[in-house]
């Protein structure tokens, strides 16, 4: 190859041209159509209708919220400091064990039902962000200058850990928590036409959106915000203005962990929270940040819901065993033919 | 020898060779009626040492893959499921291939399905690894979890078949009565004679990736591993590089898949899930990735951790029992990464140094006064 040929080659890979974006957007069509049409064939052998697809859509988006708050915390942690945290999965299942605990504890103490409800879950949410400041503090900082594959196996230590100490704490029952609308164990249903719906969806789908806007608020109107933004651009720069990286590490740490332990506990009346919950739901969250690009959070928000709707309607043609898989098939996918996220531009010029 | 880098290689292959026959030996004679595990308190089983066999034959590959190529694979336990279960399906459900009971039931059937194994999870590994190693940085470590957890899965639900019309994984419970190896009418089991077969194979597997990563191959790789560019400018096709040592880890998990399912004769899906994958990344970092004698190393302590407290947890924790194992095992990784970041095997060489300064003088050099 000439090197006029090569310089031509290089171009071409380093600026997406309107050829290189439309075969994108064929390929991400291809799929899509591919995709439809296995779901509507499998959808058509069990005689679905529009119906059952709505309600399986409705049902994903509940799911698909959590994962958005689980996957803004990978998000968060992973632009601070570069570490995928393994951890985040245990801190939604702290947030949920510990609002049981601190619920029933108080139910003991003949509190009321409202105010018990109330108090367990700030608590538990203030608990779980707690521990993630000492997390940080106990086992990403001593080995700050260690190289991320280190740093990541301890955040699986940190799981572990988690996991482990929720295990003797609480067994492996599963537990539960009383619905925010009824305050009891049975949670009121909601029939829109023929859709039904549980009330604590709204709960989650309300929470996570005013979780988001508080977010969002915090990185664009806060000082702390900025400071954490500025760190997550360029560290050295960051911290040449006087913002200590090392602590905002911490603070991204302690975001991540309010935010899946807030996941946990809206999520908790609407599952069986129990010790081993973390994992599945920490990879699920992962599998939307991915989808998102990593680095950017309302594009982690949409993979997250996408993937929860995917994920149902596809375990709903399918079997209810393999409903784990679609994640992965996604993750693969997006890896191979989206690495910069389904929303993400192609990135422009490699960096040495 | 051309390829091992230094005498010290050899030695430490004799040594471990020595070592092996030496257990193994004792616990065919049994001196006094002792054998290893009551040499060891009962805290070492000869299973554990099997164990330790089989393990580090899949932590030897990856570690060539992280150690040397600098990529990590998070789903190193499908290829050491797709091992066992090739293995486990077709010494017990041939049939369903339409291969006749007569070569099922033949001695060398399952060694050629062994051969047979590391050929396909070899070709998986190459076919998958292309277009996955093309990626950079996490993006390795993101695509081999989504690929094991979907094997798993896979193996989880009999291959998405409904298990009443046709059963091939066996679902949850998995395969059972996997025969036992032979070769012509002698049987290599009780675990005495099986446990050479598995430490020959791990010998080999040490020996071979020694040689591997002091060859031009391993030389490439490590300048992968150093800098993709700077590789890319001395004319390292580095992406065929990386797929190669994918394969190489592939094929060796895979191995010790098949000596797995023929050692337990069962196969289930839990220990390829993962966890599993998540633990043999522990086994390989904790020994360290700079050397491939951290393999066996990082396997022998992560199972002796977790065999000492399974054994003798309940007593040091006194009323909490078992259920402590998995949080002591998580803060013994968390302080083995704070402070030995390197792996033992490295940290293990800087000791003699610590030993030789003198009390109250400094360190000469700043690199070595880091922590």
């Amino acid at each position: 190859m000439s090197v006029n040929a090569q310089a031509k080659q290089f171009l071409k890979k380093s600026r997406p041209t309107r050829q290189a974006r439309t075969r994108q957007m064929a390929l991400v069509a291809a799929t899509v159509v591919l995709l439809g049409s296995i779901i509507l064939y499998l959808g058509a052998q069990k005689q679905f209708g529009p119906l059952q697809y709505a309600q399986l859509i409705l049902d994903g988006l509940r799911g698909g919220t959590i994962y958005a708050l689980i996957a803004l915390g990978f998000v968060t942690v992973f632009n601070v400091t570069g570490i995928i945290n393994f951890a985040q999965g245990g801190f939604v299942m702290l947030g949920a064990m510990l609002a049981v605990t601190i619920h029933n504890g108080l139910a003991l103490a003949g509190w009321p039902a409202g105010p018990r409800l109330a108090v367990a879950i700030l608590a538990a949410v203030a608990a779980t962000t707690l521990i993630g400041v000492l997390v940080e503090r106990l086992t990403i900082y001593p080995a700050r200058n260690a190289e991320p594959l280190t740093l990541i196996i301890i955040t699986v230590g940190v799981y572990i850990v988690m996991q482990g100490v929720a295990l003797i704490v609480w067994g492996t029952d599963a537990y539960s928590l009383p619905a925010f609308t009824t305050l009891a164990m049975q949670d009121k249903t909601i029939r829109l036409g023929t859709l039904i719906v549980k009330a604590q969806s709204f709960w989650i789908w309300g929470v996570t959106g005013v979780t988001m806007a508080v977010l969002y608020a915090f990185f664009e109107r806060t000082m702390w915000g900025r400071a954490l933004r500025a760190c997550s651009v360029n560290r050295t720069a960051a911290r040449l203005m006087g913002i200590r990286p090392d602590r905002m590490s911490a603070l991204a740490f302690a975001l991540a962990a309010a935010m899946g332990a807030i996941g946990g506990v809206v999520l908790a009346p609407a599952t069986r929270p129990a010790y081993d919950m973390g994992l599945t739901l920490g990879l699920k969250g992962f599998v939307a940040a991915i989808m998102g690009g990593l680095l950017n959070p309302p594009a982690a928000v949409v993979g997250g819901i996408l993937l929860g709707v995917i994920e149902n309607v596809g375990a709903g043609v399918t079997r209810a065993g393999i409903k784990d898989i679609f994640a992965f098939i996604i993750l693969i996918w997006v890896l191979l033919f989206r690495p910069q996220g389904l929303f993400g531009r192609q990135q422009t010029v490699e960096k040495v | 020898m051309r390829g091992f880098h230094s005498h010290r290689n050899e030695w430490g292959l004799l040594i471990l060779a020595l070592v092996v026959l030496l257990l193994g030996l004792f616990e065919i004679v049994q001196p006094g009626g002792r054998n290893v595990s009551s040499l060891t308190g009962n805290v070492i089983t000869f299973n554990t040492l099997v164990r330790i066999g089989i393990l580090t034959i899949v932590v030897v590959g990856l570690n060539v893959l992280m150690g040397y190529a600098g990529q990590v694979s998070l789903g190193q336990a499908a290829f050491y499921g797709l091992g066992a279960y090739i293995s486990g399906i077709l010494t017990t459900r041939a049939e369903l291939l339409g291969i006749p009971g007569s070569v099922e039931s033949s001695w060398w059937w399952p060694w050629l399905l062994m051969v047979l194994g590391m050929a396909f999870t070899g070709l998986f590994a190459f076919l998958v690894g292309r277009p996955i190693l093309r990626l950079k940085g996490h993006y390795l470590a993101m695509g081999t979890l989504g690929l094991g957890i979907m094997i798993y899965i896979l193996f989880r639900e009999n291959l998405g078949f409904r298990a009443s019309t046709i059963n091939i994984t066996g679902g949850f419970d998995g395969l059972v009565d996997i025969p036992r190896l032979r070769i012509g009418g002698f049987v290599l089991w009780p675990l005495s004679r099986y446990y050479f077969l598995v430490w020959l194979m791990a010998l080999l597997s040490i020996a071979l990736a020694l040689n591997v990563v002091h060859s031009r191959v391993g030389r490439a790789l490590r300048a992968i591993h150093g800098s993709e560019v700077a590789a890319e400018a001395m004319a390292v096709d580095t992406g065929d590089f990386k797929v190669r040592a994918l394969v190489f880890s592939a094929v060796l998990a895979s191995l010790a898949g098949s000596l797995y399912a023929h050692f337990q004769a069962a196969v289930s899906p839990g220990p390829f899930s993962f966890t599993g994958s998540l633990e043999l990344v522990v086994m390989a970092a904790v020994g360290g990735l700079r050397n491939v004698w951290g393999a066996p190393l990082g396997v022998t302590v992560i199972l002796v951790i977790e065999e000492f407290l399974r054994a003798r947890g309940h007593r040091i924790f006194a009323g909490i029992g078992s259920e402590a194992e998995p949080v002591v095992f998580g803060l013994i990784l968390i302080l083995i990464m704070i402070f030995l970041p390197d792996g033992l095997t490295t940290s293990l060489r800087r000791l003699p140094r610590l030993w030789q300064r003198r009390p109250g003088r400094l360190p000469t050099t700043s690199q070595e006064a880091r922590p």
